[in-house]
């Protein structure tokens, strides 16, 4: 177990004194969040304010015949009743489809349906009424007849070629399909020492923000205007799209996240009651509050993963991974998500399948299928985590068909440190990432050695321990190649505004957001170094299209890397601004000047000339002391969107030491290791808990996550009492180590490190669970990896 | 069925202040605290007593507020996070957390502090495994737990004078 505190607070022996980035700072906003003042849309009340309810669907696909909504109507309370109709008349329809995923298909949505519903869960009906209770009584009044209809709720049934449509007029129940194909596939698996095998299966999961989605909507008639609080993190993709659904100029739209409890992909999403509740705001001239609860979160939040895989490769004699072909079938909901599509994580999953390898040739075919089932779309490690797990099963297969060490096979297979830059098959292109230096580390860092005697002495004795390692490489800060391409109105820069206040403080306005990541923390560091200042006096402000520029805000791990270098940028402009004035004060040449700790000093021999606090003092109520044509700009805006490399990647290794119970299929997680390259690191403390929380999702979906559905398309353990999430006696401590691989596209250096936990993680532990089980004669080719699976696997029944 | 209209008088205590509301009988704990008395400290993630994000002391007893009617504390006393950090009771373990970075989003830090503080009231010093144990029913969704062990065996030793390491 690890001591706590192994680190002191802040401590970073190779840093000079003053210096902030690549120190292990704690957050100034959690400070807040510790002493009970967090200020969550949950929380949040606006005057006059009501709240919404909706009445679900309790079918997976059904006609509606009728809907009666007049006894609720009539019920205490109740302001207002409605349905999809009402709603049309305000809101045009959005499709999820973006161009450059070429033959992409989805059916129209609107915030409710007209004619028939298409999951279990899907809100019909909304009620808003002044209280949430009474919104719910009134739910209860609405009268709703439906005629069932043919509910395509697993893989085989919806891909039968005379399955029934789940859209009519759709020529297949397809949403997306794509191949790809590189090199000589079949020449290489007829000529190979051995080809290996599997079919895996990958559980649809779901996020559980433990605070669920919120979100309070305040129309003003008398402006025009739209203010919505909404727990997010993409607000200004919100208030797009609410200005454009609702013909409401962008410029009198405001999207506010304040504290926002949890997303993970989650809230980056248009949720039908989202945009509802736009309308009902609008319909009812008051605020409407809409808390997403728990009941409602699991039919309605995103799923994720759901994967289906076929995969072989070609192995030669030596363990070299020669090719390998991959068929990947992964259901979806009834429609593609809005606007950034349920199509990515598939064409992630094949696109980085063998990613960290030199392979020869590859070929992959992706089929994304429509199912009466919740929306999936984009969360936490999109793909990663099953193009990973795929490819280190398969290497654990090659390891035993030629038999080699796990660490040997891959040694063998990785791409070198000194081969980049370099391309994968799949057209990731790849700066430099350390795959060769990380699998060192890892060994040494579980002690590997002797791990494996350890489990050797144990197995002799009847203990089932297993070690699995899995190398990953993550897709972070997307140019606009990734949404903008193909028409989403994503964005790929962020801005940001930074000014010196007039007693020589800093705020910096800046487009990502936090979701407690610690993005406002290195935002914090990053902009003190470079504009020479002390952490302590710079603030820093996000989450609100009021007040920040626009910008993509925080998702696919690009706070640190497109964010960060925004900041970088802004700092050393506004410095420069600070030094031009300072100098016209001082009768100096700006060149001779620095800013050191918030004091104008001599930049040869650091003589202290003038404080930064002097110079705002001059530059905002003095002005008429300084010398004509002084130009004191202390404010400055900088926007910054990535234009080298498409991505930036980052790499590293998990290693998952696991004891089985072959008696009763549980499996207990014993330790987990990371090394892991994120390029700069801003801040390390901030770096390994984003790891570690990721991590934990990825060992959730590796043993507990699941959203299971029976045959008629009903969602069977939709709360947390049944649906699994990890807890702390189920977790072990997870040790973490670094590699620092820059990215040379920015002067920051940072590539992001949020998803790197989770997209290797549960393959190390499919990995760690198969070695325990190998002696058994037993493997496991699903996740979740629940008791029950491995029992059956044992075939204790 | 309409149960807007019948309410019901209750008096109890609520971070040592006396306070007295109608309330509709429906109401639970964690409503009455978050809506009728604005202490939003008290999160509400499950409405089942799973994840422990509404967890305040009862007499001096962590509960699940969500699992307690108001008018079930009819003459109690009620903690929540809001007066244990006016009272300073928490500010070892709010050091600790912030410290440590033993949250994220902090949306389950209310409840995790609640549990944590009514751990170390024990008095002796908690095992990793004990905290591990004692802490989940709080789920946390950021962190992967291991630093908000770290932040309460750090607060523990504090509490009983051995000092963080």
């Amino acid at each position: 177990m690890n001591a706590p505190f192994d680190r002191p607070l802040g401590a970073a022996p190779h840093l000079e004194p003053g210096v902030h980035v690549g120190r292990p700072l704690p957050r100034p906003n959690a400070k807040r969040l510790v002493a009970g003042r967090g200020n969550y849309v949950t929380d949040m009340k606006r005057p006059r304010m009501l709240h919404a309810a909706f009445v679900r669907s309790p079918f997976a696909h059904a006609r509606i015949v009728r809907i009666d909504v007049e006894a609720a109507r009539a019920a205490p309370g109740v302001a207002l009743v409605a349905t999809g109709e009402d709603l049309a008349k305000l809101c045009t329809p959005w499709v999820g489809t973006l161009d450059h995923f070429k033959g992409m298909k989805s059916e129209p949505q609107l915030p409710l349906p007209l004619e028939r519903v298409t999951w279990s869960g899907q809100a019909v009906v909304a009620v808003v009424a002044e209280s949430r209770a009474a919104a719910e009584d009134a739910c209860e009044l609405v009268e709703i007849e439906y005629e069932d209809l043919p509910v395509l709720a697993d893989l085989d049934t919806a891909l039968a070629p005379d399955a029934p449509r789940l859209v009519e007029g759709f020529a297949d129940n397809l949403c997306f399909r794509s191949a790809l194909e590189s090199g000589a596939v079949d020449d290489l698996f007829a000529s190979a020492a051995h080809v290996v095998e599997a079919d895996l299966a990958f559980g649809r999961h779901t996020g559980v923000t433990l605070e669920p989605r919120a979100i309070i909507a305040d129309y003003d008639a008398s402006e025009h205007a739209l203010t919505v609080h909404h727990g997010t993190q993409t607000p200004f993709q919100f208030q797009d799209l609410y200005s454009r659904h609702y013909g409401i100029p962008e410029a009198r739209v405001r999207v506010a996240a304040p504290d926002v409890g949890g997303s993970f992909g989650v809230k980056l999403h248009v949720y039908h009651e989202d945009m509802a509740v736009i309308g009902l705001s609008m319909l009812a001239g008051r605020p409407v509050k809409y808390v997403v609860d728990r009941l409602e979160a699991f039919v309605s939040d995103i799923h994720a993963r759901d994967h289906r895989v076929k995969a072989k490769a070609a192995v030669g004699a030596d363990g070299r991974i020669l090719a390998m072909a991959v068929e990947d079938e992964t259901a979806i909901g009834a429609f593609s998500t809005y606007p950034r599509t349920s199509a990515v994580e598939g064409n992630q999953v094949i696109r980085l399948i063998g990613a960290p390898y030199r392979l020869e040739a590859y070929r992959a075919d992706l089929k994304v299928v429509f199912q009466n089932k919740t929306q999936t779309s984009q969360y936490r490690a999109v793909g990663h985590p099953i193009a990973c797990a795929v490819t280190e099963h398969l290497m654990e297969k090659a390891a035993a068909a030629t038999g080699l060490d796990p660490f040997e096979v891959r040694a063998r297979n990785l791409i070198s440190d000194d081969a980049y830059p370099c391309q994968s098959l799949t057209g990731f292109k790849f700066e430099q990432l350390s795959h060769e230096a990380c699998l060192a580390k890892l060994k040494t860092l579980m002690d590997y050695d002797r791990l494996r005697a350890e489990q050797a002495e144990l197995c002799a004795r009847g203990i089932h321990r297993g070690i699995g390692i899995a190398a990953f490489v993550e897709i972070t800060n997307p140019t606009p190649a990734f949404y903008g391409i193909g028409g989403a109105r994503i964005s790929a820069q962020d801005g940001a505004v930074i000014k010196i206040t007039p007693s020589g403080e800093v705020r910096c306005l800046i487009s990502v957001t936090e979701q407690g990541q610690g993005t406002e923390a290195i935002i914090g560091q990053i902009v003190a170094d470079y504009l020479g200042v002390s952490r302590d006096i710079v603030r820093v402000i996000t989450g609100d299209t009021e007040v920040t520029p626009h910008g993509g805000a925080t998702w696919a791990c690009r706070g640190a890397g497109i964010g960060g270098e925004t900041a970088l940028q802004a700092a050393k402009k506004l410095k420069a601004n600070v030094l031009n004035v300072a100098a016209a004060i001082l009768q100096a040449q700006p060149g001779d000047l620095d800013l050191v700790d918030a004091e104008v000093v001599d930049k040869a021999g650091g003589t202290v000339r003038l404080s930064l606090a002097e110079v705002a003092r001059i530059a905002y109520f003095r002005s008429d002391t300084l010398p004509p044509g002084t130009d004191a700009q202390l404010t400055v805006a900088h926007h910054y969107a990535p234009s080298g490399y498409p991505f930036a990647f980052t790499n590293g290794i998990h290693g998952c030491h696991v004891e089985v119970d072959a008696e009763i299929g549980l499996v207990k997680i014993l330790k987990h290791f990371v090394v892991e390259d994120c390029g700069r690191i801003i801040n390390p403390l901030l770096v390994e808990e984003q790891v570690r929380g990721g991590v934990v999702q990825g060992l959730g979906a590796a043993f507990f996550e699941e959203c299971r559905y029976d045959e008629a398309g009903q969602l069977v353990n939709g709360s947390l009492a049944d649906y699994l999430v990890p807890m702390s006696c189920e977790m072990p401590d997870i040790v973490i180590a670094h590699m620092e691989t820059p990215t040379r596209d920015t002067e920051l250096g940072a590539k992001g490190c949020g998803e790197a936990g989770t997209a290797a993680s549960s393959a190390a532990a499919l990995n760690a669970v198969n070695d325990a089980l190998a002696p058994l004669g037993a493997e496991l080719t699903q996740i979740p990896m629940t008791p029950a699976r491995i029992l059956k696997a044992l075939g204790a029944y | 069925m309409n149960m807007m209209a019948g309410t019901v008088p209750l008096s109890l205590t609520v971070n040592g202040e006396e306070v007295a509301r109608m309330v509709a009988p429906r109401t639970t704990l964690a409503d009455f605290l978050r809506t009728d008395l604005e202490l939003t400290a008290t999160h509400v993630g499950c409405e089942m007593g799973a994840c422990g994000a509404c967890l305040v002391l009862l007499d001096g007893v962590p509960v699940h507020s969500c699992l307690v009617f108001a008018v079930q504390a009819q003459g109690q006393s009620v903690e929540t996070v809001e007066g244990l950090v006016a009272s300073g009771a928490l500010a070892p373990l709010q050091q600790a957390f912030h410290e440590r970075n033993a949250l994220q989003c902090g949306f389950c830090t209310p409840g995790m502090l609640v549990n944590a503080h009514a751990l170390i009231a024990r008095g002796s010093v908690p095992d990793r495994e004990e905290i591990r144990d004692a802490i989940s029913g709080n789920y946390c969704r950021c962190t992967g737990y291991e630093a908000i062990v770290d932040a309460i065996e750090a607060a523990a030793r504090k509490a009983n004078g051995e000092g963080a390491e």
